[in-house]
């Protein structure tokens, strides 16, 4: 068939598509969200129908190379087991999707609900229906978020987002162990494809690595189907809405640990760790299970451990280990999925109609809802294992096979299956205890049947049970051993699906366990006082949920401890650290450490120039690192010096595109900064104030000082060792051979810059952007400290004649006249001159950061001369449209190359021919530099004006109405 | 001039690293701005010192690489440059605007026990 492998791609996309529509649809719109919700499920479940094999044999396959070198593909894979669990899946989502319709009330965000239960439905069948581990672990864990999103779907109460935290922290936990057993699997048998896992068992099984991953997988599968000891999410995930409970914690999701182990049964089971690990877990669940069962009160959290001992059955069967037992499990899922399914279905019913959940209060039902109190009755037959009913079946099947372990003298496991199902009945008859006797009239509500279709599922379920259970050959003899042929392959053993198999000893075992169930729930409730009890005798003791929060507890506890004693808050010692490991885990990785090998330099001797100005520079920096606390403006300066004999060295040592570069960016940032040392606090020399240096002071200051020491030295000798060595072969000769070939440029640093590495100069002028409107986005925001807000002392000498003149007025026909008439007549110059460099950029030092920068400097000697106010009103900049239109057009140029075919920014020459200009070649890389300058210039303005506006803001801001203050005092002073 | 140029950096880098580890915003600020000299140069000098042979390739014919300094350290070191210039403005407004939300211009924005 050709299209089954896209009906098989259909199933899993087809969820999550409905999700994303549902998620969109409005609040109230219940019906339609139900009716996709429904469609959705019914076309996936006639998908299903139409995909079915008769006579099991062929596998489909769907599958797309996804990571083909990490050997992970996107794969799906249907065989028999699959089926089934897709047919579960949608099969009872379509039911709970009819039910939650009206399970729901009015005031429930549904959009939410529905989309969350799509989305499940999805990971769930992905899950299934995955052909490749890993893809299975995502899903599987898909499944866990999708989980805790509906049992916090009501996130206002606490039990809920409580219950959905325990749910999710368990099963998500044991999805990394999952994760982690499936790379040891997949590495192990040498692929991650199902097929291939599957059928190297053997192999697997002889490897020194195959207990570990074991161990890994079944925690995975364990906590995923509630397990002991780790099945106390699930009681806590009753939180959840009731189809949620329905759907999830007991049809669905809790199998994917079951179904997890069944299909890697051929490949796992069959050692004594699988035994004793899968069937240890067994045991002690259904046991634990079944027995806490009978005591709680609230009808959810019954059917919740009554699910953990059902699911216990299934894992033991599982750990059993025999191919007939094998058969059992996968019948029990089947036949659990759809009686579970339906009294939880019922539970909700009895909750909505009456307000309350508590069987000590609920009683007489049968008068009230004399319909669904006989579905819940039949189902509870089912799950207590009564004859003619599904449960009955699979049941007897669990009990001869329990018969067999152990041989003729060890009985203890058909003991603890006896036991299970004594307990089984009890809490069945404890269950349906509701529906008889009086109906008391005190309860929140007075019950009525539920609407026809919210009754509607319950009913198909029950009715499957009843036809399973009468006629199981039929029914679903072929579509059980499609599955089990699935698994099990040639070791299918025969068996026989039927009612009656004559007087044995597993109907003894049933009947014993019916009549001691009985017994047993008659003699709790006569003297023990069943609806009084508060606790689980015995077992209340061992609380897992308690462990699991007492675990959280110290854990939280241990990481505040450790943040205590290993964590600070302080930066300097975060710094001193920083440092530290910077100077010592360098040389701890190098080990030994290389014997340096000193070469002839290449450039011997120093240029007497050169080294007189490296004096200067290093001379600046010390000065600069002594200073800097006490004169900002001194250090600055300083610093502005250190830079300008970096970039003379740029130009020495033939690096002409890095000089211009940090000639204007040393101008940039220092009228940067001296925008931002008018808000720090003054600091007077504490010389005048006769303040002693505390000794501990001292011995901080000699730390440093050793470290910088350490650090400039290791610098220093590191570089001269480099510098020693001769280079070794660089990719830089690769961009020397192509610049002008393949670059259409001879400047190989500019068209490395806009061609080769474009890609990273597109990321680099978004960065500068972003930093840009951050740095707008912070000022527009600030407030500064209160003794910075008035006029700085030097602007308020009275001495001074152009203290009383605004910034502008000084510009026009003050002492800053000429200047003015200068700075104006510069920026036409300017911005000639960043044509100039802009233009050449690709053949010549220069280009479009460069250009931009001259530009932006121009602009802002204009700032620093007239003052804002002035320059605003004449020259209307807008620094985001420039950094808007300058990423546009960068944009637009890469975008351009996928026009004609070519990964996006390849570049791409133009010879134009020109009238009085003559041919010139226009790369496409000019208009991607057109870009980083348009950048460049926007976004230098943006973060100088931003910060010079905070002057003018300040002034404003301590007074009330500013412009009077301010004139009143200048008239004063004048 | 190797050796120059070996002293210049490690003078550069220590004068930074003893102004990072400073209490006030401003020291940190100048020893960023000296510490990214000395990186920059160390990156730089990652292509070795090449005098009177900068990367543009004017000649005819296929060049001889040579015969030029190796471009890609001067393509890393000018981006550099100007992220170090976008950090430097993010780090001064964040000063400023600590300064005046805290009051003091200490690092940890409250004074230690000096």
């Amino acid at each position: 068939m050709p299209t089954s492998e896209h009906l098989l791609l259909l199933l899993v996309v087809l969820p999550f598509i409905g999700s994303v529509v549902a998620a969109c649809m409005p609040s109230n719109a219940r019906n339609r969200e139900a009716w996709l919700a429904g469609l959705v499920a019914l076309i996936g479940l006639l998908v299903v129908v139409y995909l079915y094999q008769p006579g099991g044999g062929e596998v489909l396959h769907y599958r797309r190379e996804w990571m083909p070198l990490q050997g992970v593909s996107f794969s799906l894979r249907m065989d028999g087991l699959a089926w089934v669990f897709a047919l579960l899946v949608l099969g009872i989502g379509l039911l709970v999707v009819v039910y939650a319709r009206y399970y729901m009330s009015p005031e429930d965000p549904v959009p939410r609900f529905f989309s969350f239960l799509l989305a499940f439905m999805g990971s769930m069948l992905g899950v299934v229906l995955s052909g490749n581990l890993i893809q299975l672990v995502v899903f599987w864990e898909l499944t866990s978020i999708t989980s805790f999103l509906l049992i916090g779907y009501w996130h206002h109460r606490i039990d809920a987002r409580r219950g959905a935290r325990m749910a999710f922290t368990v099963t998500a936990a044991g999805g990394l162990c999952l994760l982690a057993g499936v790379l040891i699997l997949g590495h192990i048998a040498g692929s991650y494809e199902l097929d291939v896992v599957l059928s190297v068992g053997q192999a697997v099984q002889a490897h020194e690595w195959y207990v570990p991953a074991l161990v890994l997988i079944a925690l995975g599968a364990l906590t995923k189907s509630a397990q002991f000891p780790f099945h106390f999410w699930l009681p806590h995930a009753m939180a959840a809405p009731t189809p949620v409970s329905s759907y999830l914690h007991s049809a669905t999701m809790v199998k994917a640990g079951v179904f997890l182990l069944m299909r890697l049964w051929p490949t796992l089971s069959g050692t004594p760790e699988w035994t004793w690990i899968v069937g240890g877990a067994g045991v002690c669940t259904l046991l634990i299970g079944a027995f806490t069962a009978i005591f709680q009160h609230d009808l959810k959290g019954l059917l919740a451990y009554s699910t953990i001992s059902h699911l216990g059955l299934i894992t033991l069967l599982l750990g059993i280990g025999t191919p007939l037992a094998m058969v059992a499990a996968i019948f029990h899922t089947m036949n659990h999925a759809t009686f579970k399914a339906s009294l939880f279905m019922a539970a909700g019913i009895i909750d909505h109609e009456t307000g309350t959940r508590d069987m000590r209060v609920l009683r007489g039902l049968h008068g009230a809802l004399p319909i669904t109190a006989t579905l819940a009755i039949v189902a509870s037959g089912a799950m207590a294992g009564v004859p003619l009913l599904n449960g009955f079946l699979s049941k007897e099947m669990f009990f001869a096979e329990t018969l067999l372990v152990g041989g003729a003298e060890s009985w203890w496991l058909s003991w603890a299956a006896v036991a299970m199902g004594v307990f089984s009945v009890a809490y069945s008859l404890r269950f349906i205890s509701v529906f008889f006797g009086t109906l008391p009239d005190d309860l929140p509500r007075v019950p009525h049947e539920p609407p026809r279709w919210m009754r509607f599922p319950v009913e198909c379920l029950v009715l499957l049970c009843l036809v399973v259970g009468v006629a199981p050959g039929v029914s679903v003899g072929p579509v059980l051993e499609n599955a089990v042929v699935s698994v099990l392959g040639e070791r299918t053993p025969d068996y026989n699906l039927a009612m009656w198999h004559g007087f044995n000893l597993p109907l003894m075992m049933s009947l014993a366990a019916l009549v001691g169930g009985v017994l047993f729930y008659l003699l709790l409730r006569r003297y023990y006082g069943l609806a009084a009890r508060e606790r689980v005798p015995v077992l209340h003791r061992f609380s897992g949920a308690q462990a699991y929060e007492t675990t959280m507890l110290r854990l939280s506890a241990g990481a505040a401890w450790l943040v205590k004693w290993l964590g600070t808050r302080r930066l300097q010692p975060q710094l001193l650290l920083l440092m530290l490991a910077l100077l010592v885990v360098p040389a701890l990785l190098v080990q030994p450490l290389p014997r340096p090998r000193f070469d002839p330099a290449v450039l011997a001797g120093a240029d007497p120039l050169f080294a007189l100005m490296w004096v200067i520079g290093c001379g600046c920096a010390l000065a600069a690192a002594w200073q800097a606390k006490y004169h900002r403006l001194a250090a600055l300066i300083l610093v502005g010096g250190t830079g300008i004999v970096t970039s003379m060295t740029f130009l020495w040592l033939s690096a002409p595109d890095l000089a211009l570069t940090q000639l204007m960016v040393e101008t940039v940032t220092t009228v940067l900064i001296l925008l931002g040392l008018r808000w720090l606090p003054p600091r007077i020399v504490p010389r005048e104030l006769n303040i002693r240096i505390p000794h501990s002071v001292w011995l901080r200051r000699s730390r440093d000082f050793t470290v910088a020491v350490a650090g400039g030295l290791a610098m220093a000798v590191l570089s001269y060792v480099v510098l020693m060595r001769p280079q070794p072969p660089s990719i830089g000769d690769f961009f020397l051979l192509r610049a002008l070939s393949e670059g259409g440029g001879t400047n190989a640093v500019n068209v490395l810059l806009v061609d080769f590495r474009g890609f990273d100069t597109m990321g680099e002028i978004t960065v500068l952007t972003i930093v840009a409107l951050t740095v707008y986005a912070l000022l527009r925001r600030f407030r500064p400290a209160p003794e910075s807000v008035a006029l700085p002392a030097q602007q308020e000498s009275k001495i001074d004649p152009a203290s009383t003149q605004t910034p502008a007025e000084q510009a026009e026909h003050g002492y800053l006249l000429v200047p003015g008439v200068y700075v104006r007549a510069l920026l036409p110059f300017m911005a000639l001159a960043a044509a100039y460099f802009f233009m050449r950029g690709h053949n010549l030092p220069g280009g479009g950061f460069v250009a931009g920068l001259i530009f932006a400097v121009g602009v802002i000697a204009q700032y620093m001369l007239a003052g804002t106010t002035w320059v605003e009103s004449r020259l209307h900049l807008r620094p985001q449209r420039w950094m808007a239109w300058g990423l546009v057009v960068a944009c637009l140029t890469g975008l351009g190359a996928w026009l004609l075919g070519y990964p996006f920014l390849t570049s791409h020459t133009a010879h134009l021919n020109l009238p009085l200009v003559g041919e010139v070649h226009v790369p496409s890389a000019f208009m991607f530099d057109l870009g980083v300058f348009m950048v460049v210039v926007g976004s230098t303005m943006l973060i100088l004006v931003a910060l010079a506006h905070q002057s003018i803001r300040s002034h404003r801001l301590p007074a009330g109405s500013p412009a009077e203050t301010r004139a009143a005092a200048r008239q004063e002073a004048a | 001039m190797e050796i120059v140029i070996a002293v210049a950096i490690g003078v550069l880098f220590g004068s930074g690293l003893w102004l990072v580890l400073r209490p006030r915003t401003f020291q940190l600020i100048t020893g960023l701005l000296l510490m990214s000299y000395a990186v920059n140069l160390f990156i730089f000098i990652m292509g070795r010192l090449w005098v009177d042979a900068p990367p543009l390739t004017l000649g005819d014919g296929p060049p001889d690489p040579s015969a030029y300094a190796d471009p890609l350290p001067q393509a890393l070191v000018l981006t550099a440059i100007v992220i170090g210039f976008a950090t430097t403005a993010l780090y001064l407004v964040v000063m400023i605007g600590s300064r005046g939300l805290t009051g003091t211009d200490h690092v940890d924005g409250e004074e230690g026990d000096e």
